[in-house]
Formats: C-alpha cells, sequence, structure tokens
C-alpha cells in the first residue's frame, strides 16, 4: 500500500518501513532474518519495495547467509528480535573479528516491557561484548537516516554493526522525508555500486587462532578509531537551552524527554558503541545537573560513570523494568521513586475461537500430561482457563526439557511427560532436540508433538521451510517432518488432524505415553487465520501444475 | 541542582486514543486518522503495540497531532478523545481522559443502521470527525486508501452514519 505522504513530499512511516526504504535506497543486495515481533515487517516490507528478502529457518542462518553476501562484496541487512541475537550470537562474535568486504548491518529490536517477548534483555550489551558499533534510532526519520549511516560505516571499517530498534520505535508511525520519491526508479549511481565478487582472503575470513588473535588487534584499532570518529563527526547531537539541566538520552527516550523537560539541554545519541566520551564529558561540563534517560539497563549511565562523568541515573529498583514514557520521565527527573500508580490490566490474549491448538491441547490435558512447551501462539494454552504448559523458556527448549524431565523423573511420571512444539519453531531450534532424543533416548521413551498449522502464526503469519511458500508466497520446497524424524532415528511417527481426528490423536497420543519408546506425532490442521490464505494458494498452485506450458496461469 | 520541570504536555498536540479488541479495527482506524491529519499537513504520531493482540486481547493505539509532536505514546490523563470500539474496554481506558475530554462509544452509533457489526470503527471515526475540520473528502480518499474495495460502499455509509446521523 502507498503510505501516507504528506503536502510536503514527507512519508508517514513505521520505524520498520522506515528502515525496508533505507534499505532500498542504499542498494541492499539482500535481506534475511527470521520473524519476531517487533522486528518481522522490515523484511517484508523490503521485499514488496522490491528488495530481495527472505526468511531463514532461525537467526543464526541468517547472520551466516548475510555473512557469506557481505563477504562477497555486497551490503545486506540482517533482521531479528532481541532474544533472536542470542540465537545468532555465535556469529556475531566472530564475524567482529573477521570482518565483512561489502557492509553488514545486522538489526535488533529490543521489547522493552516485554510486549510479546519472553525477556527484555537489552541488547547494547552485545555491542559492548561482541565488540561492534551500535546505533540507535528514535523515531522512522532516524532509522531511515541512521540506516544510510550505518551501512556507510560498515563499509568504511568493514566490520558488521548492530542497528538496536525497540517496539516504540519499529511499530511508532512518524514522519520521514526520504532521499529520492516513494516508487520513483532510484537515479543511476543512486544505490551502492558495488559488483560482489569473489576475493580470496584466507587469513581475513578464516577464524583459526593464528588468524583470530590479529584479527581481534585489528577490531580493537578499528573500535578506537570509529570512538574518534563518533566523538567528532558521529551522528549525536547537543541542543542547547537551559544551562540547569542536561539530558544524556537514546532511542525513543529522547521523545519522552523533550516532551517532559522542553526546557533541558539534550545530548541525544544516535551512535552508543564505542560510546562517544569526549562528546559526553563536554556536555556533563555544560551543565549543572546531568541526568541519563535511557530504557532497560543503565548502560549509559554506566559508560559515563566508568569515565568519571558525574551523572545522576534512573533509579534501577524501578525504572529498569518496562518501557519509559512521558510521565516515567517526570518521575526519574524529579528524583521520585514512590511506588507508580498500576495500570489497570487489559484483556489478555487468548487462542482464537476455532484455533486448532484449543484441540490439541484439550487431549494433553485430559490426559494430564506434563508438557515442555515452547514459543508460539501455543503458549498461551499455559494461561488459564486451558492451563496445559508447564514449562516454556526459548525456541526449541521443548524437547530437551521434555528429555531432561524424561531421564531423571521417577516412570511414572516420566511417562506423562510430552514435548510440544510448533512447525516454525521446530525447524528453528527443535531439529538439534529431535538428533538429542534418538541419540539419547530416554529409558521410558519420550513423545514429541509437533504443532503443524502450516504458518509462523504468532508474528502475523509468515511463510517458513514447513509451508513450501518464500518470503514472497512464491514455491519452493517443502520439508517433510515426517521423513526428517524417522532420517533422525524415530520409527514411530503419525501425521494427524487434531480437530477433525480429534479422538485419534488422543488414542495416538496415550498410545505412545504407555510404551517405553519413541514417538514423533505431527498434529496437522492450519491456523484459522491463514487456512483462507493457505487454501487459495493450493487451489492457484495446482491450477498451475495442470495449466499447459505456454498457457498463462489464472492468477 | 538544576530545575524540575513540571507536567506540561505540548500545548498543540490533540491527543486521540483508540481502545477495543483484538480484531476489532482500533489498528486500522487509528491510520486512518493518523492518515488523514498528516495529508492535511499536520505534524503526526502514532503508537501501537501489536503482536500478540490479534488473539482476542485489549488493544490501544495513540495518534497525536498538531504543530509540534514529540513522544508517540500520550501521557497520563492527557486524552483529548477517547475512542473505545468495545463496551468492555470503556473502562479499562477511562482513566486517560483529560477532565472535559470526549468519550465516544458503540453506543454513540445506532447499531441497528451500521452496515455492518465490522464497519463500527469507520461509523465512530465519521462520529470523531464532527470535532474536527478535515475536509471530508480527505476522510473518503483515506478510507479508500485503507479498504479493499468491496467495502467502500459500506464504508461511506458507516463514516455518514457517525457524521450526519
Amino acid at each position: 500500500m502507498q503510505p501516507s505522504q504528506d503536502p510536503s513530499g514527507r512519508l508517514l512511516l513505521s520505524g520498520n518501513e522506515a528502515a525496508a526504504l533505507a534499505a532500498w535506497h542504499c542498494g541492499v543486495a539482500l535481506g534475511t532474518g527470521y520473524p519476531g515481533t517487533p522486528s518481522t515487517e522490515i523484511l517484508e516490507n523490503f521485499g514488496a519495495l522490491g528488495g530481495k528478502a527472505q526468511w531463514a529457518p532461525n537467526e543464526k542462518v541468517a547472520a551466516e547467509v548475510a555473512l557469506g553476501a557481505a563477504f562477497a562484496g555486497a551490503r545486506v541487512i540482517c533482521t531479528m528480535k532481541h532474544v533472536g541475537l542470542n540465537v545468532a550470537a555465535d556469529v556475531l562474535f566472530t564475524m567482529a573479528y573477521s570482518g565483512v568486504d561489502g557492509a553488514y548491518v545486522l538489526i535488533v529490536a529490543d521489547d522493552p516491557g516485554m510486549a510479546s517477548s519472553q525477556n527484555e534483555q537489552d541488547s547494547r550489551r552485545y555491542a559492548e561484548a561482541a565488540g561492534v558499533p551500535l546505533f540507535e534510532p528514535s523515531d522512522s526519520q532516524d532509522a531511515y537516516d541512521l540506516l544510510h549511516i550505518a551501512l556507510e560505516a560498515s563499509g568504511r571499517w568493514r566490520i558488521p554493526v548492530l542497528f538496536r530498534m525497540t517496539t516504540r520505535v519499529c511499530h511508532s508511525k512518524s514522519p520521514v522525508r526520504p532521499r529520492f520519491p516513494f516508487g520513483a526508479a532510484l537515479p543511476p549511481g543512486a544505490a551502492f555500486a558495488g559488483v560482489p565478487a569473489f576475493v580470496r582472503n584466507i587469513a581475513a575470513h578464516v577464524m583459526v587462532p593464528g588468524y583470530a588473535r590479529p584479527a581481534h588487534r585489528l577490531l580493537r584499532a578499528k573500535l578506537d578509531e570509529i570512538q574518534l570518529w563518533n566523538d567528532a563527526e558521529g551522528p549525536n547531537r547537543v541542543e542547547r537551552r537551559s544551562n540547569l539541566l542536561g539530558i544524556i538520552t537514546s532511542g525513543v527516550s529522547y521523545h519522552h524527554v523533550r516532551e517532559a523537560a522542553p526546557d533541558a539541554s539534550v545530548l541525544k545519541l544516535g551512535m552508543c558503541h564505542p560510546i562517544p566520551l569526549k562528546a559526553l564529558a563536554d556536555f556533563r561540563a555544560s551543565v549543572e545537573r546531568c541526568v541519563v534517560i535511557e530504557e532497560n539497563d543503565p548502560w549509559l549511565a554506566a559508560g559515563c560513570a566508568a569515565a568519571g562523568l558525574a551523572v545522576e541515573a534512573k533509579d534501577d529498583s524501578i525504572f529498569r523494568f518496562g518501557e519509559l514514557d512521558v510521565d516515567r520521565v517526570l518521575r526519574i527527573l524529579a528524583r521520585d521513586s514512590r511506588p507508580e500508580p498500576v495500570p489497570p490490566r487489559g484483556r489478555p490474549p487468548e487462542l482464537c475461537s476455532g484455533c486448532p491448538h484449543r484441540s490439541s491441547f484439550e487431549v494433553l490435558k485430559e490426559l494430564d500430561c506434563i508438557v515442555a512447551g515452547d514459543i508460539g501462539c501455543y503458549t498461551l494454552a499455559a494461561l488459564p482457563p486451558i492451563a496445559a504448559i508447564d514449562m516454556m523458556i526459548d525456541m526449541g527448549a521443548a524437547v530437551g526439557m521434555g528429555l531432561g524431565l524424561r531421564h531423571v523423573l521417577p516412570p511414572e511420571q516420566a511417562r506423562r511427560v510430552v514435548s510440544v512444539i510448533g512447525d516454525s519453531t521446530f525447524l528453528h531450534g527443535g531439529l538439534p532436540g529431535l538428533v538429542e532424543m534418538a541419540y539419547n533416548p530416554p529409558s521410558t521413551g519420550h513423545v514429541l508433538v509437533i504443532l503443524d498449522n502450516g504458518t509462523t502464526a504468532m508474528t502475523g503469519q509468515q511463510e517458513h521451510p514447513g509451508t513450501g511458500r518464500r518470503l514472497d508466497g512464491t514455491a519452493t520446497y517443502r520439508v517433510n517432518y515426517e521423513d526428517m524424524a524417522r532420517a533422525a532415528g524415530v520409527k514411530r511417527v503419525f501425521t494427524v488432524n487434531p480437530v477433525r481426528e480429534k479422538s485419534k490423536f488422543k488414542e495416538l497420543l496415550s498410545g505412545a505415553l504407555s510404551r517405553d519408546e519413541l514417538t514423533v506425532i505431527i498434529a496437522c490442521s492450519p491456523c484459522i487465520l491463514a487456512a483462507g490464505r493457505i487454501l487459495a494458494w493450493e487451489k492457484r498452485r495446482k491450477a498451475q501444475a495442470a495449466s499447459p506450458p505456454g498457457e498463462p496461469a489464472p492468477a | 541542582m538544576g530545575s524540575v520541570p513540571m507536567k506540561a504536555t505540548v500545548k498543540s498536540a490533540i491527543n486521540i486514543r483508540f481502545a477495543g479488541l483484538g480484531g476489532t479495527g482500533v489498528i486500522t482506524a487509528s491510520n486512518v486518522l493518523a492518515d488523514v491529519a498528516f495529508r492535511t499537513g499536520h505534524e503526526v504520531r502514532k503508537a501501537e503495540v501489536h503482536g500478540m493482540s490479534q488473539r482476542g486481547g485489549s488493544v490501544q493505539s495513540d495518534v497525536r497531532f498538531g504543530a509540534e509532536v514529540h513522544s508517540p505514546m500520550i501521557p497520563d490523563g492527557c486524552c483529548d478523545f477517547l475512542v473505545v470500539l468495545e463496551p468492555s474496554q470503556a473502562d479499562l481506558v477511562r482513566a486517560g481522559l483529560r477532565p472535559g475530554g470526549v468519550l465516544l462509544t458503540p453506543a454513540d452509533i445506532p447499531a441497528a443502521r451500521l452496515p455492518s457489526a465490522k464497519a463500527l470503527n469507520v461509523a465512530l471515526l465519521g462520529r470523531l470527525s464532527r470535532h474536527f475540520d478535515f475536509p471530508e473528502a480527505v476522510w473518503n480518499e483515506s478510507l479508500r486508501a485503507h479498504f479493499p474495495a468491496r467495502l467502500h460502499a459500506a464504508n461511506t455509509a458507516a463514516f455518514e452514519l457517525g457524521r450526519n446521523p
């Protein structure tokens, strides 16, 4: 859809849409990632604009595909939510050493307040720990502009960079003045003109100890140089107003600050790592009282304190939890640490009426199963009145946790344990667990139920390798869960519709629990929200397959 | 010791909060209003939290427009307008309204005359539109841009029902 446009040609975009538009305008050759709220729409929009965008089975694979492209000299973006970066962290820490030949921006979307996440970890710590630069946009215009700068910096220093967005930046809309009119062809030479080509450089790309030791020194030298650049000409801004109060801030907090303290001087950081110490010190010296306003961890505050700057930080016994807003910024500035008013609780989300997961969990509950669960819509089955999931930690954990329970519980309890995981989550993080299941089977056996609803439902119905469709909906190979389970070494493998064949599902499950063997049950019934779309696609594909070559397929 | 600012929201911004449940049209309604304000030359910021929201839980979306807008989220008790699309959500969000602010609920729309229950959000936009001087043509343009063609006639009727009952 054409975005809103104002009379002066600005566009009203979400942060995710703005980042996608910037990637398109910067000539990004490949965008890859794994869906995760609030990051998902970046790749969807990049694809809709005409960019090459694809979903990977998980964030680690996405980060590696992007790295190969960046080794070949291309500009790439890789997108994920904050917990996805945990999965991709192995890549991040060592590609910081190797560096890249093109440009690589890893966009990570944090979720302060956990609107749709299992924790509120702060990705700025990854920038410091891995030793990569980190940019932090405050709104959509910032997301658009800073992505240009991030790609340029990545290319200039041949280093992958992190681009930290947050829920309020990703999903809030604000005006963007783009460098090219929306939808217009980019002028020749406007986009990155580099043509990917393979240049052999074994010492730079093979991180064995002999090459990694000098690479680590090179990384630290790059970071020293980038710090000087960030201090001198980084995307940071001093807004000089009152000398009485100065506020150091970044991200969406900047906008809360502008509203809560319109007369305060502000140092707004667009690049938080390497931290611009001189800019911070100069700003500190220019005001009487200096307060750091930041969401999540006291990261900037700790950086200032380490540099010996006398700045005030928020009271982390209160304000470390949840996102900030204008009212909380006012309380921080007033040093008001009284308990905050508790907002009324809204109605929690629940499984849709007609959702196939309802039927699956009714059966699991009827059989009094101990359920090691996983991440997806079905996690809602942990809440009353269903309350039939006993543990959920991270993507793929259902399989491993279930096996661990089976290994140590007394047999009569162990035989009630079932691992339950969704289709997209199984392909993301559950596959190694399946291999473990056959490699180290518990003495009571185990039962793995894959809830195959034919989509990545939770994040808004994205495609994955089990749907047979790519990000743009075109046909591709569709993995076969039964074959996978058998190849891993599980002999008892069944596919059943948990809605239409509910009693058969119950029989299969109860039979599996009563024998000390390994069983995989694929409970296959489409997501009620996606079912119409999936059906229409299947029809179209059949019609296309039936139409003789040369004739146009029905639209 | 620096000065501690008093609470003062941006004077020129008008704050509208939409509230409902997933699937009641909260996000679309807020998109249409933000679009109309933006097309007519205002600064606009809009916030929402979505993700798990389509699973029937409470959903809210804030639209702020005027000559100058900073935070995308409306501060506590600063809503000039509260548009509630699902009656059960009214009590939940009522405290967000500033003294003298306007609360619009489904009760403001004669349900029997709605072309479809789904069009309630558009009817409430019509009701809300009476408080602003945006040209009706811009509203219609925006509604057409946000909905598939098969819904245009019903939406025009619903908007009209709210705007000129």
